[in-house]
């Protein structure tokens, strides 16, 4: 395509306002999208790929307008089918990876619950999925990643090459430099098809217990809870574990991934509220039936079953929701879980989701969210508690010595986070080396750290 | 289908490019961007054959002939040419800038056309092919807020539809797309209308017409019902509307 003159003078026009999945906080804000970040990524502070983030990480801090958009930068650079090595520009998203590679036997060695994610925010947030106790986090399966650092150079770096920015990058949110490309090894799978239980688990104790007798003998392992449950049913729930199956336990050679259904306009604040959540949370628990249930499904319905229901944040209303993600470390052992939850549940703490997850040992990002123990995550409607909610959360993961998720975030208090956070001042380190005039930083940032 | 593909480095061109070679069809892509081997590499790891490039310039008619011998030689002859190519920019910078003017069009009326001509002579060499070139809704009337791009456009459209009636009987398929308002590069930065469109649905009406000759194409689908209005407007009200 020829000579593009700037169609209209971006700056002139009143900016639109942004935000992150879960719609709050709202921030002016534009996005330059381009076939080529390497250009697009010239003099602005932030990369935002999808804006699946959920809090404020892919926002622009005040002040700054322009940021970067990676999604149209999405070009395969190199495969190498032997070993699953694949190096693609930052913008592909899971989805179009799962869409080429799956049909020839290939699948992303970790995945977060959505696969509408660009590489280049998998690597930022080096997510971590059902596998984690398996797999680790993503970062563990990146081999090389290129970015725009803030001097505007374009710098590679690998354990090998610059290894204090590649450990700062993944997992450092993008606040190192923007993420241009990605070199990762994809996992080679037996079938497209996985095999998958799931069982009732009656209340939050014995849900630990059973995430980790299924960790033993499962790599894809997660668990849903009725957050509204009380008593001794506290934390019951649905377990799910899974693997892929055996070409002879696969139904027919292939299914494609299948378009959402979207959710066409924001419902009233009170769709979610908690008599209706209640109601569906018990009838959900119900439906299950006490016998274990097997199934070959496929792996976009039991790795991203959110993904069915396109712009499902809209379910949330206009203010948006919170999400809050979570580890408490194993050393605490069970209770830590269930003084959590008896925080929430006394809060009256109406998520509608809730998702349990055992995780295996930290990765080597210095800002890399899981580490041994049990992972939470909540989505709480945006209300005028919601804040204070998060608050008393935060200060009970801080005594149980865990730490929450940046991807999810938006309400933590910086000296909480600190208290979390004793790599905080390695990351840094590392970003003010490579980044020495703050040049490169989010709304999150700013809010957490102070630049 | 052996395709030459000009302009498939970005947005509709990319698209399309990558739904043909994911079905199967050969390609070649000319253009003059830096990183077009790179976009070579893409369709190749996507769908297995070789994707060739050369250097291929609209602001440059001198570089036409040598970018469509060389796919000629890479592919064996090939039997179908898309443009997607072309420039774009907005009234106001337009009316300040007669440089820019006097670039936007040439590149879009008389250079796409001399392009097209040397595309014709080689396609019919060999027989006859398909000829898909992208020119845009902004041509159908003289609209305000594109006046000189839709003048471009609306000349390469009569151009376009002109061969189609000269050359269809000896096997040359001329096919003119027009987009409607597509989110892309390109119109980053203005307020998309109803009916915006992705470079995939452009994509797929665009195989869909290749692979039956559809002499016009509007895509996405809605944009044939609104300029189906829009070309039966009568003035007076197309002075007053600011589309």
């Amino acid at each position: 395509m020829i000579g593009l003159a700037a169609p209209v003078d971006p700056i002139s026009l009143p900016s639109d306002l942004l935000s992150g999945w879960g719609r709050f906080p709202r921030v002016p804000g534009r996005e330059r999208s381009s076939e080529r970040l390497d250009h697009a990524t010239l003099d602005v502070p932030l990369t935002r790929g999808l804006g699946r983030a959920y809090g404020d990480a892919a926002l622009p801090a005040g002040g700054d307008i322009r940021i970067a958009g990676s999604g149209r930068a999405n070009r395969l650079l190199a495969f190498d089918a032997e070993t699953g090595e694949l190096t693609a520009e930052a913008g592909l998203t899971l989805d179009e990876l799962i869409r080429i590679f799956l049909p020839r036997g290939f699948f992303s060695p970790v995945s977060p619950g959505t696969r509408f994610v660009t590489l280049g925010g998998m690597v930022a947030a080096d997510v971590h999925g059902k596998n984690h106790h398996a797999a680790g986090t993503i970062g563990r399966h990146v081999q090389a990643l290129k970015l725009r650092v803030a001097s505007g150079d374009v710098v590679m770096c690998s354990r090998a090459t610059h290894p204090d920015l590649f450990r700062a990058t993944v997992g450092g949110m993008g606040l190192t430099g923007h993420i241009l490309e990605v070199t990762l090894r994809l996992e080679r799978v037996a079938s497209p098809w996985i095999v998958s239980e799931s069982e009732r688990v009656p209340n939050v104790r014995a849900f630990v217990e059973a995430l980790r007798i299924a960790s033993g003998n499962w790599p894809m392992t997660a668990g849903w809870i009725d957050c509204l449950s009380r008593q001794s049913a506290m934390g019951r729930g649905i377990l799910f574990r899974g693997r892929w199956a055996d070409p002879h336990e696969a139904p027919t050679p292939f299914a494609p991934l299948r378009a959402p259904v979207t959710v066409p306009f924001s419902l009233p604040g009170w769709a979610l509220s908690s008599p209706i959540v209640k109601t569906f949370n018990f009838a959900h628990y119900r439906w299950h039936g006490a016998a274990v249930q097997r199934r070959v499904v496929t792996p976009a319905r039991f790795l991203y079953p959110l993904d069915s229901v396109g712009e499902w944040n809209r379910l949330y209303g206009r203010r948006g929701f919170a999400q809050y993600q979570c580890v408490l470390p194993e050393a605490q052992g069970h209770d830590a879980v269930t003084r959590f939850f008896d925080v929430l549940t006394g809060r009256g703490g109406a998520s509608f989701l809730c998702v349990i997850k055992d995780c295996g040992e930290e990765g080597e990002g210095l800002l890399s969210f899981p580490k041994k123990g049990i992972s939470v995550a909540l989505d709480i409607p945006m209300r005028d508690t919601t804040a204070s909610l998060v608050d008393a959360l935060n200060e009970v993961v801080i005594r149980e010595g865990g730490r929450i998720y940046l991807a999810k975030d938006a309400l933590t208090r910086p000296e909480h986070f600190r208290a979390m956070e004793p790599r905080l001042d390695d990351f840094l380190r590392v970003r003010r080396q490579w980044d020495p005039e703050g040049r490169i930083r989010s709304a999150q940032s700013v809010r957490l750290f102070g630049w | 289908m052996k395709a030459v593909i000009l302009g498939a480095t970005k947005g509709m061109g990319r698209a399309l490019a990558r739904r043909l070679a994911e079905r199967g069809d050969r390609l070649f892509l000319i253009g003059r961007a830096d990183d077009i081997g790179a976009s070579a590499r893409d369709l190749e790891i996507r769908s297995g054959p070789t994707v060739g490039t050369a250097y291929c310039d609209l602001e440059q008619p001198q570089s036409f002939a040598p970018a469509l011998d060389a796919a000629a030689a890479a592919l064996g002859g090939f039997d179908t040419v898309i443009v997607t190519g072309g420039m774009f920019a907005s009234q106001e910078a337009l009316e300040r800038d007669p440089e820019l003017t006097r670039r936007l069009l040439v590149v879009d009326f008389a250079h796409t056309v001399l392009f097209c001509e040397e595309a014709r002579k080689r396609l019919m060499a060999a027989g006859g092919g398909t000829l898909c070139v992208f020119s845009s809704v902004a041509g159908d009337r003289g609209r305000s807020p594109v006046a000189l791009y839709g003048a471009a456009k609306a000349g390469l459209t009569r151009y376009l539809e002109a061969l189609d009636h000269r050359y269809r009987r000896q096997n040359l398929r001329t096919i003119c797309v027009k987009p409607g308002f597509v989110k892309t590069s390109m119109t980053e930065g203005l307020k998309p209308p109803p009916f915006a469109g992705t470079p995939e649905q452009v994509a797929d009406d665009v195989m869909a017409a290749l692979d039956r000759g559809t002499p016009t194409v509007y895509t996405p689908r809605p944009w044939a019902a609104v300029m189906l209005i829009v070309r039966w407007l009568p003035r007076f009200v197309m002075r007053r509307v600011s589309f």
